[in-house]
């Protein structure tokens, strides 16, 4: 069946440092050929070999729209298992646009939301669980993101998942066994096999589903707000974070500075910072924003930071404050202690048991600190993802959880003295939520869900 | 020279468990019906196991007579011993099964049959199957003579090339020496339809009077028997039981059998049948599960007008010397006198993939098929089929839509579904592990479940419709005021909760709430309960098992839900598996082959991946898409 050829942006528009255009389809190399040249002006791509990387120009009209890695791979060893064409570019929405745009005018159409994996799906190339990873480095916005995802890619996660439902699936076999044959099988003692086998399912579930939780974390950027008082620091902190790093940091279209959202790269952790300090000139931020509003961005948040003057004294506002952030991952900055304090950290610890830091953003003090202490508190200390196995798409780890509660209930229904038969219900039904992970389960609304969620190129 | 003879609507071919259901459904439905027999001693015949029902099957016989069929009626006739299995699980795995006199099982159901009005007996063999442009005419008997019809349902069970074997010696019959049917797979495969060749066994025929019981366990049957119609009544149920005997084989067993497995036709290749996994031979158990020291061995009997008694546990084809030997060597056998051979039979059958759910054939119109010929094994799942496929032929001659049972609703819709939708290689055999909703499939409530689809058929009269109305109503209403009746921590209840080992209440509850404490029951909360009503066994058992078990029916409700959605969404009759693109070549094949009616049907058809299953969504999409915009 021939196919015309396609283009998207594969990498979302909204906050990514670099941006990804990918062209599939038997047109992708003439494509490129068109648009693209070498610094030296000499190379075509498309006489390259496949599957390597080549730096260079986006050229219209003569014009250099911007510089660019291109990659090239032929099929059918691709993801579509079509010739694709990926450009790397720095980012930023109007130059991605317009990059996407020039593609388009040179013989490729606008891919449809989730024609890539469609496609892949159709050409046979993935099976869903892996569709779901490739789901995830499209949104993937830092290179830990990558990693994981591509992990998963791999099947590690299949073969965890695998072994779960294997054993799963020995113990309903024997309960069934057992029922249908009454006369030859018996369950006496099975109930203390299958506990111990319960047990050890459970924790490695829970284990999934901690890590999908770091793993969500590293892929969207850890939501963060900074709070406080006016004059506090906040933005100061702010642009001190953003001019430190300099890593990543993208306007959302059509919003002003003033009601701002940054996506930050600390060293590798993403930092996703809803900016109250945008608003600047207002007298009372907490009276400005009301009450109401502060609690709805905390409570979505999650991590808030709380910066403090420690050169006035503390108020009924910052009582408030302290109130709303107190069941959240909250860390208090202390900041200007480069000036006389009004307000010191002992006086601090006894109202909050959130982290307390000393910074002077003035002075740039106190910062590593900080990186130091958000690394603690959502990666316990570690930020590898060397060998572990995580479940970053959120279909998983609901999928995870169902199961989790469906062991559960075995467990319930083994406490409530319930007959063996009922045990398998559960059994069965935790088995088939984690069906759902690797696709071994198919559900009508799963592949509407599937499609729905690659949102690129609308 | 043939001749043409009197014209029926609906002709059955074979008189066993499904061809008597077929039978008698298509005459109770008021047409003029015509029953083929090889022979008129043989209606009914149970020519392997003794019993009716057991772990699945038992559950099978209830919504037969849910439905408005025979068998549950006719096995409370003529049971000798009667058994409710796994009681110490739950409600869902009950299962009943009854010993039978075999001879008055077949008795009993031949009278039914020749006082059925709209049904004709027949003994003859019917040779061929007469159509014209792929629509059903007529049948043709060895004689010569046709009978036109509008629909024909083939029951022929294990006849078609039968072939009975143990050791060397090979009998070119059908079960018990009955003479085979050697025409009719012929004519079949003349109409296109692909045929396999399974095969199965019975163990030896044993004189009781050889047998010593001191060496062996009593089985007894339940005093309190339960019937398997819900139109029998518990009372006419009382009579004196016989016993079943349990013995085991041992080390000298196996040895023997290891010795002389080179003899085993089945070892030495002479079988070509695919046989049962679930009930294998003694000499495959032996040499499957090397490690197994002892094997069980029930002792039952074949009826009360004889001394023959059957050997459970120990079909062979081994030859007849070797079979003296391994039996001899098992306790309390040590002088049997086999009085017949235990063999194993071969027999045609089809790919039951070649027909709907409504168990008629894709490619001959008005030709449908139930039982063994379909590739299953068992009586139970036998007359399931034959009745479904009796009430389908009649619907289909009175231009009604086919009675179609899905997973949901009964193991026959399990059954059928599993048989039309999964590649079948052995004989298929009912399991309550295939049905993933069984907590609402249950023996105690078939009648709840399919009573209703049986009056409307047209099977199930008035008065035992209005019957079910007044039970349903009266659990409804039970349950209701359960839920509603409030208990305060009074001292006649504390007493109460505490002679049952039940925690006692700190703050009021209702009945309904102590009935789900697994140590209670509605039965035990009688004398807190002032305002309870008598109500039959029947209603009280309803209402205690919906009510104890209500969060696990509530999760499996929720399971139907998401199951009717993808059996809702339906596939167009006139798609074409080539324009689906990127369709596996074996998923193209099997969908091609089977044409499913719907994603949920085409989803569990073996070589169907979830992957094509989501090209085929996709497909159907762009599919209603594109169609809906031309409109």
């Amino acid at each position: 069946m021939k196919t015309d050829t396609i283009a998207a942006i594969a990498t979302g528009l909204s906050n990514a440092g670099i941006s990804m255009i990918r062209i599939s389809g038997e047109e992708a190399f003439a494509v490129i050929d068109r648009i693209y040249r070498s610094k030296k002006g000499d190379k075509i791509l498309s006489k390259e070999r496949s599957h390597t990387i080549h730096y260079g120009y986006i050229i219209e009209d003569d014009q250099v729209i911007d510089e660019v890695m291109v990659a090239i791979m032929r099929a059918p060893s691709t993801y579509t298992r079509e010739d694709i064409v990926e450009i790397d570019c720095h980012g930023g929405i109007v130059v991605t646009r317009k990059i996407l745009e020039t593609v388009l005018k040179n013989g490729a159409r606008l891919a449809e939301p989730g024609e890539f994996t469609k496609r892949a799906f159709l050409n046979g190339r993935i099976d869903l669980s892996q569709a779901e990873a490739v789901s995830d480095i499209i949104s993937a916005k830092n290179e830990l993101a990558l990693k994981n995802s591509v992990k998963q890619l791999r099947g590690k996660v299949r073969e965890v998942i695998l072994d779960l439902r294997e054993k799963i699936l020995r113990d309903i076999a024997f309960i069934e066994a057992a029922l249908d044959d009454p006369e030859h099988m018996t369950l006496d003692g099975f109930d203390q096999a299958l506990d111990s086998h319960l047990k050890e399912e459970i924790r490695v579930i829970e284990q999934l589903i901690k890590e999908s939780q770091n793993g969500r974390i590293i892929k969207e950027g850890i939501k963060t707000v900074i709070v406080g008082k006016p004059n506090a620091g906040k933005s100061s902190l702010l642009n001190t974070l953003v001019g430190e790093d300099r890593a990543i940091v993208t306007d959302i279209a059509g919003t002003t500075r003033d009601t701002l959202e940054e996506t930050i790269n600390l060293n590798g952790i993403l930092l996703h910072v809803i900016d109250t300090a945008g608003i600047r000139d207002t007298a009372d931020i907490i009276e400005k924003i009301g009450v109401e509003k502060a609690i709805r961005i905390t409570e979505d948040a999650d991590l808030v930071i709380y910066v403090l003057d420690s050169s006035t004294e503390l108020d009924q506002n910052d009582e408030v404050i302290l109130e709303l952030i107190n069941e959240k991952k909250a860390i208090l900055l202390l900041n200007k202690s480069d000036l006389p304090a009004k307000v010191t950290m002992d006086e601090l610890r006894k109202k909050t048991n959130h982290p307390l830091i000393s910074v002077s953003v003035k002075e740039h003090t106190g910062i590593e600190e900080l990186e130091q202490t958000i690394r603690e508190m959502f990666f316990q200390g570690e930020l590898t993802l060397q060998e572990d196995i995580y479940i970053t798409n959120e279909r998983h780890r609901v999928a995870l959880m169902q199961s989790l509660d469906s062991l559960k209930l075995v467990k319930q229904s083994m406490e409530a003295g319930m007959p063996e038969d009922f045990y398998s219900i559960d059994l069965m039904s935790a088995y088939e939520s984690l069906g759902k992970i690797i696709g071994e389960n198919v559900e009508e609304d799963l592949v509407n869900m599937i499609f729905k969620e690659f949102c690129m190129g609308k | 020279m043939s001749y043409i003879y009197e014209s029926y609507d609906v002709i059955v071919v074979g008189a066993g468990h499904a061809g008597c259901e077929a039978a008698l459904a298509s005459a109770r439905l008021s047409l003029k019906t015509l029953l083929f027999t090889i022979s008129m001693d043989s209606i009914a015949m149970m020519p392997c196991n003794p019993n009716i029902g057991g772990t699945s099957k038992g559950h099978l016989v209830r919504e037969i007579d849910a439905l408005g069929g025979e068998m549950g009626k006719n096995i409370d006739r003529t049971f000798i011993q009667s058994k409710m299995l796994n009681v110490s699980k739950g409600p869902a795995v009950h299962s009943l099964r009854a010993q039978a006199d075999k001879q008055e099982y077949s008795k009993a159901m031949r009278k039914v049959l020749e006082n059925t009005e709209n049904l004709t007996l027949k003994q003859g063999e019917v040779t061929q199957i007469l159509t014209e442009g792929n629509k059903i005419t007529g049948v043709m008997t060895y004689s010569g003579a046709i009978y036109p019809c509008k629909a024909v349902v083939l029951c022929t069970g294990t006849y078609l090339n039968a072939r009975c074997i143990y050791g060397e010696t090979v009998n070119a019959t059908g079960p018990n020496g009955l003479q085979a049917a050697t025409h009719l797979t012929d004519s079949l495969k003349n109409l296109g339809i692909e045929m396999y060749r399974f095969k199965t066994g019975t163990p030896a025929r044993i004189d009781k009077r050889s047998i010593d019981f001191s060496k062996m366990e009593e089985q007894f049957g339940d005093e309190k028997v339960v019937p398997f119609s819900f139109t029998t009544k518990r009372e006419d149920l009382n009579k004196e039981q016989v016993s079943c005997w349990l013995t085991y084989t041992n080390e000298k067993t196996h040895e023997i059998i290891r010795e002389n497995i080179g003899r085993s036709p089945l070892y030495a290749g002479d079988i070509k049948g695919v046989g049962p996994r679930y009930c294998p031979s003694i000499e495959d158990k032996v040499m499957k599960f090397a490690d197994k020291e002892r094997h069980q061995v029930f002792i039952e009997p074949e009826g009360l007008y004889t001394n023959e008694m059957y050997i459970a546990g120990m079909s062979s084809s081994l030859p007849e010397d070797v079979q003296y030997q391994i039996y001899r060597s098992v306790p309390g056998l040590e002088n049997a006198n086999i009085v017949r051979n235990a063999y194993a039979i071969e027999y045609d059958c089809i790919n039951p993939m070649q027909l709907t759910p409504a168990l008629e054939f894709k490619q001959v119109e008005g030709l449908f098929s139930g039982g063994q010929f379909n590739g299953s094994s068992g009586y139970e799942e036998a007359a399931a089929q034959g009745l479904i496929a009796g009430i389908n032929a009649a619907r289909k001659i009175l231009g009604k839509e086919p009675l179609i049972l899905d997973r949901s609703e009964a193991y026959i819709g399990v059954l059928i579904d599993d048989l039309v939708t999964k590649e079948t290689h052995e004989p298929y055999r009912m399991m309550t592990s295939r049905a993933e909703y069984r907590l609402l499939l249950r023996q105690d409530n078939a009648d709840l479940r399919l009573t209703k689809k049986g009056y409307e058929i047209g099977l199930i009269d008035e008065e035992r419709y209005q019957k079910l109305l007044k039970k349903e109503a009266e659990i409804a209403e039970e349950m209701q005021r359960l839920e509603r009746t409030v208990i305060g921590a009074a001292k006649e209840v504390q007493q109460l909760l505490q002679s049952y080992d039940s925690s006692p209440l700190n703050t009021a509850t209702t009945l309904a709430e102590l009935i789900r404490r697994p140590e209670l029951s509605y039965e035990l909360l009688e004398p807190i309960d002032k305002e309870r009503k008598p109500l039959s066994e029947e209603v009280i058992e309803q209402v205690n098992i919906n009510i104890k078990y209500d969060g696990y029916i509530k999760r499996q409700l929720h399971q139907v839900e998401q199951f009717k959605k993808l059996e809702n969404k339906l596939i167009p009759e006139d798609i074409d598996y080539k324009d689906v693109p990127s369709l596996r070549i074996e998923a193209r094949q099997k969908l091609e082959k089977f044409r499913p009616l719907n994603i949920g049907q085409a989803s569990r058809i073996s070589g169907v991946s979830p992957a094509d299953i989501s090209v085929l969504m996709v497909y159907l999409t762009q599919l209603n898409y594109t169609r809906n915009k031309k409109v």
